[in-house]
C-alpha cells in the first residue's frame, strides 16, 4: 500500500516540476520579450497561477486525505472561501515578514507583494490543499513527529525548502556583482522556486529511503 | 591546574588580545623607511653629464615669487567642476574656464581622514593606514617635507586654520593661529578666524607662503551632508575669499618681479552621507587648481579633468619655489605648471624628479636595478646627456626641439613608473609578527574549541594539563626550534620587523607561550583521543535532539565567518546581523508557538507538578509525550482547556506570542534610522531627515520623549539614590544638547549662542559617576559581607544604568531612540521569552552576542573608518585630552555589544538560583563566540594581503575587530570578577 502512495507521490511532484519548467518555455511563444530576468513580475504572476492551479487539479484528482463524511454544497462553499482568505492573509503575513528583513516599505510595493503571493503559493495553498482550513491540523503537522501519512510528510519537507529556499535566495543581494539576478526580488523568487523543485524532488527520496523507519497512526 | 570556565576563558582572551595586538602591529607597519632630512643645500645632482661639462650644477631659480595655498577641508571635485560650482562660485568657475589656470582632480589615497592628507600633500608619500589612530594625536612630523625644507631656505610661512598643522610642524610658521576642527556643530566660526587675518596680511610683503585651511565646509559635511542647503552660502564664502586672494595678488605683481602662485585644494571629499575615510569616488576625488599669471589663458569651457596624485603636489612646489625635493615623496611633478619654461629647464626639472624617485627606491629596494622604472630612467638620463651636448653645441634646429620632447616622453613614462613601484613598496607587511600573532590566535581558538564539552558541563570546571612530564620535553624542543627559527629570521630579515626589534627576554616569552599551547592543545586532543566515550555518557551531552534555534546559531556563526571573504558582504555586514537577528526573532517566534501549543497542552495533560524544570527535561518530555499520547485526542482537548485558562496566564502567553513580532517591528524602525554600508548608504534615512535643520522641532520632541523612556525603562530595577541621579542626569543630557544647538527647549525660540556644553556635560559626567560608584559600592559589599544574591544584582543594574546615562549623553539625539529600542527589547526578551522557554545559559549569550552586534551596525556605525563618532570624544571637554577622548570614542562605537554584554551578566547572575554555573558558562561562550571570528579574519586577511581593497574594505574592519577584541577581554574580566565571589559563596 505504502508504495503505491509513494508512487502516486512521486507522479504528483514530477507533475509539479514539468509545470514549473513549462512556465519558464511556454509563455516566451505567446509573449513577446519574455525571460524570467527582463520580465520577473509576468514570470512570477504565472509561475504562481500555474502552480496553484496544478496543485488544485491533482487535490481534486488524488485526494490524498479522503474526509469520511460527505459535506454538503454550502459546507464546501464555506470552506472555499475560508481558504480563499487564508490564502489572502498569509500573503498579507509574508509581504510583513519579507517588509521586516528589510525590503523597502513604499517603493516596489508589487514586486515585494507578488514575491509574497509567490511564496504562499508554494507553501500556504499546497498546505490548503491537504489539510484544508484547519489550524489545529497545520500546527500538528509542523510540530514534531506530527506527521500521520507520506503527504503530511512531503508536505513539511516541500514547505521548509522553499521558505530556506527563499532564505538563502537572499544571501547574493549585498555582493556588488551588479548582476540583473541581483535586483529585488529575483534572486529570492528564484531561490523560492529552487528551493520548492528541490522539496518536490527530495520528498519522495526522502520517504523512500526512510520508509521502513515511518510508522504512521491510524486515525 | 583546576580553572573554572569563566576564569579560563578570560586568560584565553587575554593571550588571545596579545596575538592581536602582535598581528596588527605587523599588519600596520609604522612608516617603513623615514629616510633622515637633508640640509637644504643638499647633493644635488648636476645635469646629466654631457661629454663636454655642463655649467647647469645650481639649484633652479623659482618659477613663482610668493605661494599662497588655499586648502578647503572636504572640497569635493563637483563642488567647483560640477553645477554646484557653477551656480555657488562663480569667480572660480570664471577662472577654471577663462583664467590664467591649471585645474586638476587630485586622487587622494584610501584613509581619506586630513592628519594623513595633509601628511600627503607636503612630503609627497603616502602615509601608513595607522596615521588614521595617529589622527587625533598628531605628533610632529619628522619626516623631510616641502615646509621643513621651505624654513630651512629662509622662506617666511604664515599659517591659518585647523590646528591639526601647527601640532605636525612646529616652529615652523612665523605666525599662526590655529583653529580646533573637534567640534563639528561650528561652521562659521572656525572660518572666520581664518578669514580675519586676510586682510592685514594679504596687504603685508613680509612673507613667502601663506597657507589657509578652512574646516567650516568639512564640517557642513559632518552634520548635513554634500546636498544640504548650508553648502552653497559656504561654497560662495569661499570663492569670494579666492577672489580677494586672486585680485590682491594680481595688484601686487609687478612686471620685473616673479609671477606669485595660488594653489586651491581639498585634502578629501565628501561621501554622499557627508562623511570621508574610505575611498568611493566621492571621497578620493579633489579639486586642484593652480593660478597663476606664468600660465597660458584658457580659452573656453574645460572639457576634461587631467587626473594627478595628490602628493603630486609636493614636489611641483618644491619645484616652483625651487627647493630640494623631500627624499620620501613619490609624486611625478605636474607638466602643465612648467610648460612655459625652455626645454633645458623642463628636462632639468624632470630629471631631478626622476633622480630623487630613483634614489629612494634605491634605498627601499634591493634590487633596484633590476626596476623597470629604473632602467627607463637611466636610459632617459643617457639621452638627456646626449641632447644637452647637441644643445651646447649651439644646435638649435627643429631636430633639437623634436629631440628634446623625445627625451620629455622618456622621463614622464619614467617617472611614471617609478611612482607607481613606489607607491607598491608602501604596503610592505611584517609579515613574522603577523605570523607569530596567528599563531597564537589560532591556538587560542583551538584551544576554546577543544575545551567546549567540558566548560559547559554542570561544574563549569575542568582540568588544564599543565604538567605532563611528556609535554615537557616537547615543550623544551619546541622552544629551542622557536627560537632558533627567531635567530635566522631575525638575522636574515632585509625589511624592518617589529617582533624582532622587542627584547630578546619578552622575545623568548612569547615562544614559551605559543609552545605551551601547542602542548596544551595536544595533551587535550590526546586526552579526547584516548577516553572518546566519556562525554557520550554525559547525559546533557547525549540529548541529541537539535532544536531549529541550535541549528540557526550553528549556521548562522558559520555563514558570518565565511561571509567575511567576500569584500561586499563586510562592507554590508550590516545586512548580515539583521538578516541573522531576524531569523532568531522568527525562530523564538516560533519557540513560543510550540511552547504555548504544544508543551503546555501535553503539560496540562500529565498534569505535572514540576515547575522548574530544566530546558532539556522540557524538551524531552515533549517528544516523549508527542510519541505515545494520541494526538487527535490532544488536538480535541485544546479547545476544551483554553477558555478555562486563567485570564492572567492568557494575557501572558498572548503577549509573549506577539513580543518577537513586537522586536522585529522594532528592529526595522531601527534599520531604518540609520542607513550604513556602502551601497545603500545614500538612501534617505530617518537620521538625515531628523538632524536637517529643518526638523530641529521634531528631534527635540523625540529627544524629549526618549529621555523619558530610557527613565522609564531603568529606573524599574534601580535603587532609589540611582533613580534620583537617574532623572536628573537625563535632564542634564537635554540641557547639554540645548546648550550645544542640537535640539530647543521650547521656551527659548531664537537663541544663537551656542556654547560647547562644558557645564553641562560635566554636571551629566558627575551622576554618572555617581550612579556606577553605587553599583560598585553594591557589588563590593555583596562580595565582602557575602549577602544574598539581591544586593548583587542590585549593584550591577545600577552599574548597568550608569553606563546606559553615559550612552544617553554620548549618544548624537538621533541616535537616542537606538538606546530606548535596545532597553525595551532587552525587558521584553527577559520577560516575555527567555523566563517560559528556560534557555540554557550558552544559547542566551549567544543570542545577546547577536543582538549587540545588529544594535554596533543599528547606532550607524560601519565597517569603514568613517562612521566612527570622533565628535563623543570631545564632550564636557574645553580641548583634546587623549585618555579620555579615547575612551570615549571608544565607548561610544562599541555601546551596542557592551551594553547587552553587561546586559546578560545582569540577566544571568539573577539566573544563579537556577543554575549555579551560568555566569562561567556565558562568559566562556562569549568568549568564543567573538574569537572565532576574529580568528578566521585574521587568516583570511593575511591570505587576501594582497587584494585590491586591502586598505579600503578589510583593513578598517580588521581594526574594528581588533578593538572588539580588547573590549571582549575587558567584559570577560568583569564577568569572571562577578563569577568569582559566586564560587567562593558556594564555598562557603
Amino acid at each position: 500500500m505504502k508504495d503505491t502512495e509513494i508512487k502516486r507521490l512521486l507522479a504528483a511532484h514530477i507533475f509539479c516540476i514539468f509545470s514549473i519548467i513549462l512556465t519558464t518555455v511556454v509563455p516566451s511563444l505567446f509573449l513577446e520579450n519574455f525571460s524570467i530576468l527582463g520580465t520577473h513580475l509576468t514570470w512570477l504572476c504565472i509561475c504562481s497561477a500555474c502552480v496553484a492551479s496544478v496543485n488544485i487539479i491533482l487535490y481534486i484528482i488524488l485526494k490524498p486525505n479522503p474526509s469520511s463524511k460527505r459535506s454538503s454544497l454550502a459546507q464546501k462553499a464555506t470552506r472555499f472561501l475560508k481558504c480563499c482568505v487564508y490564502f489572502f492573509v498569509s500573503c498579507l503575513l509574508f509581504h510583513g515578514i519579507i517588509v521586516l528583513y528589510g525590503a523597502p516599505l513604499i517603493e516596489s510595493v508589487l514586486e515585494t507583494f507578488l514575491f509574497a503571493v509567490l511564496l504562499s503559493t508554494f507553501t500556504t495553498l499546497h498546505c490548503l490543499c491537504m489539510l484544508g482550513p484547519n489550524i489545529q491540523a497545520w500546527i500538528r503537522v509542523f510540530s514534531k513527529n506530527g506527521a500521520l501519512s507520506i503527504w503530511d510528510n512531503s508536505l513539511q519537507i516541500t514547505t521548509v525548502c522553499s521558505i530556506v529556499g527563499a532564505w538563502l535566495g537572499a544571501f547574493p543581494i549585498p555582493l556588488d556583482w551588479e548582476r540583473p539576478w541581483q535586483v529585488w526580488p529575483i534572486s529570492c523568487s528564484l531561490g523560492a522556486t529552487f528551493g520548492y523543485v528541490a522539496g518536490l524532488i527530495i520528498a519522495p527520496l526522502w520517504i523512500y529511503w526512510n520508509r521502513k523507519q515511518l510508522t504512521y497512526k491510524s486515525r | 591546574m583546576r580553572l573554572r570556565s569563566g576564569v579560563f576563558a578570560s586568560c584565553c582572551l587575554l593571550v588571545e588580545a596579545l596575538g592581536v595586538g602582535l598581528f596588527l602591529r605587523g599588519f600596520f607597519p609604522l612608516p617603513v623607511k623615514s629616510l633622515p632630512r637633508r640640509g637644504a643645500r643638499g647633493d644635488r645632482p648636476p645635469e646629466p653629464p654631457p661629454p663636454v661639462s655642463s655649467n647647469w650644477t645650481k639649484i633652479p631659480a623659482p618659477l613663482f615669487k610668493k605661494i599662497v595655498i588655499v586648502l578647503i577641508d572636504a572640497l569635493r571635485d563637483d563642488f567647483v567642476f560640477g553645477s554646484k560650482g557653477r551656480q555657488f562660485m562663480p569667480y572660480t568657475t570664471e577662472l577654471v574656464e577663462r583664467g590664467t589656470s591649471h585645474s586638476f582632480i587630485a586622487e587622494a589615497k584610501a584613509p581619506t581622514v586630513t592628519m594623513p592628507r595633509i601628511k600627503a600633500l607636503m612630503t609627497g608619500s603616502i602615509p601608513g593606514f595607522i596615521d588614521v589612530i595617529m589622527n587625533l594625536n598628531s605628533p610632529a612630523l619628522l619626516d623631510d617635507n616641502l615646509i621643513w625644507q621651505a624654513k630651512t631656505a629662509g622662506k617666511r610661512i604664515i599659517f591659518y586654520g585647523d590646528d591639526t598643522w601647527v601640532k605636525l610642524f612646529p616652529k615652523h610658521f612665523v605666525e599662526y593661529d590655529g583653529t580646533s576642527s573637534f567640534f563639528v556643530s561650528d561652521f562659521k566660526e572656525v572660518d572666520d578666524n581664518v578669514t580675519r587675518h586676510l586682510d592685514t596680511v594679504l596687504k603685508r610683503e613680509d612673507w613667502d607662503i601663506l597657507i589657509l585651511h578652512y574646516l567650516g565646509l568639512d564640517h557642513i559635511g559632518h552634520l548635513t551632508g554634500p546636498n544640504s542647503p548650508l553648502v552653497g552660502p559656504k561654497l560662495n564664502e569661499m570663492d569670494n575669499i579666492i577672489k580677494k586672494i586672486h585680485t590682491s595678488l594680481l595688484s601686487k605683481e609687478g612686471e620685473l618681479s616673479l609671477p606669485d602662485l595660488l594653489v586651491i585644494c581639498g585634502d578629501h571629499g565628501m561621501s554622499e552621507t557627508g562623511s570621508h575615510g574610505g575611498s568611493s569616488l566621492e571621497e578620493v576625488h579633489t579639486p586642484l587648481l593652480l593660478i597663476s599669471s606664468a600660465f597660458d589663458r584658457k580659452s573656453g569651457p574645460l572639457k576634461s579633468l587631467v587626473l594627478v596624485q595628490q602628493t603630486d603636489l609636493a614636489v611641483t612646489l618644491a619645484i616652483g619655489l625651487g627647493l630640494p625635493i623631500s627624499r620620501n615623496s613619490i609624486g611625478n611633478l605636474i607638466l602643465p605648471v612648467i610648460e612655459a619654461k625652455t626645454m633645458r629647464e623642463q628636462l632639468r626639472f624632470l630629471h631631478l624628479n626622476g633622480f630623487q624617485l630613483s634614489q629612494l627606491l634605491q634605498e627601499n629596494v634591493p634590487a633596484y636595478e633590476k626596476d623597470s622604472g629604473f632602467e627607463h630612467f637611466k636610459i632617459a638620463e643617457k639621452s638627456h646627456g646626449n641632447w644637452i651636448k647637441l644643445y651646447l653645441e649651439g644646435n638649435n634646429s627643429e631636430v633639437l626641439i623634436n629631440l628634446g620632447k623625445k627625451v620629455l616622453k622618456q622621463y614622464l613614462e619614467a617617472l611614471r613608473i617609478l611612482s607607481s613601484s613606489l607607491s607598491k613598496q608602501v604596503a610592505q607587511y611584517d609579515i613574522y609578527s603577523m605570523m607569530v600573532g596567528t599563531v597564537i590566535v589560532l591556538e587560542v581558538v583551538l584551544l576554546l574549541l577543544l575545551s567546549i564539552p567540558k566548560a559547559l558541563s554542570s561544574g563549569a570546571e575542568f582540568e588544564v594539563p599543565l604538567s605532563p612530564p611528556l609535554c615537557s620535553l616537547l615543550f623544551y624542543l619546541m622552544c629551542l626550534m622557536l627560537c632558533a627559527v627567531h635567530v635566522v629570521v631575525c638575522t636574515s630579515a632585509e625589511s624592518l620587523c617589529y617582533f624582532c626589534s622587542i627584547s630578546w627576554l619578552s622575545a623568548l616569552g612569547v615562544m614559551m607561550l605559543i609552545s605551551a599551547l601547542f602542548c596544551i592543545i595536544l595533551s587535550a586532543l590526546g586526552k579526547m583521543c584516548t577516553y572518546p566515550k566519556v562525554p557520550a555518557k554525559n547525559p546533557a551531552v547525549s540529548n541529541s535532539n537539535w532544536l531549529e534555534l541550535d541549528v540557526l546559531i550553528v549556521a548562522g556563526t558559520i555563514g558570518h565567518v565565511s561571509s567575511l571573504c567576500a569584500s561586499s558582504f563586510i562592507e554590508e555586514e550590516h545586512q548580515t546581523w539583521y538578516f541573522l537577528v531576524n531569523t532568531l526573532c522568527l525562530a523564538l517566534c516560533q519557540e513560543m508557538c510550540r511552547h504555548y501549543f504544544l508543551v503546555k497542552e501535553c503539560d496540562l495533560h500529565q498534569s505535572s507538578s514540576t515547575v522548574k524544570k530544566s530546558f532539556e527535561e522540557v524538551k524531552e518530555m515533549a517528544h516523549y509525550k508527542n510519541d505515545s499520547v494520541d494526538i487527535p485526542e490532544c488536538d480535541l482537548k485544546l479547545g476544551k482547556i483554553a477558555p478555562s485558562a486563567e485570564i492572567l496566564k492568557g494575557s501572558e502567553k498572548w503577549i509573549g506570542l506577539a513580543s518577537p513580532w513586537f522586536i522585529l517591528i522594532f528592529c526595522r524602525l531601527l534599520r531604518s534610522l540609520n542607513q550604513t554600508g556602502v551601497q545603500w548608504a545614500h538612501r534617505p534615512d530617518f537620521g538625515h531627515w531628523l538632524t536637517s535643520s529643518d526638523h530641529q522641532a521634531e528631534l527635540s520632541i523625540l529627544a524629549a520623549i526618549s529621555l523619558a523612556m530610557i527613565f522609564i525603562l531603568v529606573q524599574r530595577r534601580c535603587s532609589l539614590v540611582s533613580k534620583i541621579a537617574m532623572a536628573l542626569g537625563l535632564l542634564g543630557v537635554y540641557s547639554y544638547r540645548a546648550a550645544i544647538g542640537n535640539v530647543a527647549f521650547p521656551w527659548q525660540q531664537d537663541s544663537k549662542d551656542i556654547s560647547k556644553g562644558i557645564i553641562e556635560a560635566r554636571f551629566v559626567y558627575v551622576f554618572v559617576l555617581g550612579i556606577i560608584f553605587t553599583g560598585t559600592k553594591d557589588l563590593l559589599k555583596s562580595q565582602v559581607i557575602s549577602t544574598d544574591s539581591s544586593t548583587k544584582c542590585l549593584g550591577l543594574w545600577d552599574v548597568y544604568g550608569g553606563l546606559v546615562l553615559l550612552a544617553a549623553l554620548l549618544f548624537r539625539p538621533h541616535n537616542l531612540p537606538v538606546l530606548v529600542f535596545c532597553l525595551m527589547i532587552q525587558a521584553m526578551i527577559t520577560k516575555y521569552i527567555w523566563k517560559p522557554l528556560n534557555f540554557d545559559a550558552a544559547q542566551i549569550t549567544i543570542m545577546h552576542y547577536w543582538f549587540g552586534q545588529a544594535f554596533f551596525y543599528f547606532q550607524g556605525n560601519s565597517n569603514s573608518i568613517a562612521t566612527v563618532d570622533i565628535s563623543a570624544g570631545f564632550v564636557g571637554l574645553d580641548n583634546y585630552v587623549e585618555i579620555p577622548a579615547i575612551f570615549l570614542t571608544g565607548f561610544v562605537t562599541y555601546t551596542g555589544p557592551l551594553l547587552w554584554a553587561v546586559h546578560l551578566l545582569c540577566y544571568l547572575s539573577s539566573e544563579v538560583s537556577r543554575n549555579s554555573a551560568a555566569v562561567g558558562h556565558g562568559c566562556f561562550c562569549y568568549a568564543l563566540i567573538c574569537s572565532i571570528p576574529v580568528a578566521a579574519y585574521i587568516v583570511l586577511v593575511t591570505g587576501l594581503r594582497y587584494h585590491l581593497f586591502i586598505w579600503s574594505v578589510f583593513s578598517p574592519k580588521l581594526l574594528y575587530d581588533g578593538v572588539h577584541v580588547f573590549i571582549t577581554a575587558g567584559v570577560c574580566l568583569f564577568f569572571t570578577a562577578m563569577d568569582q565571589n559566586h564560587s567562593r559563596k558556594i564555598q562557603d
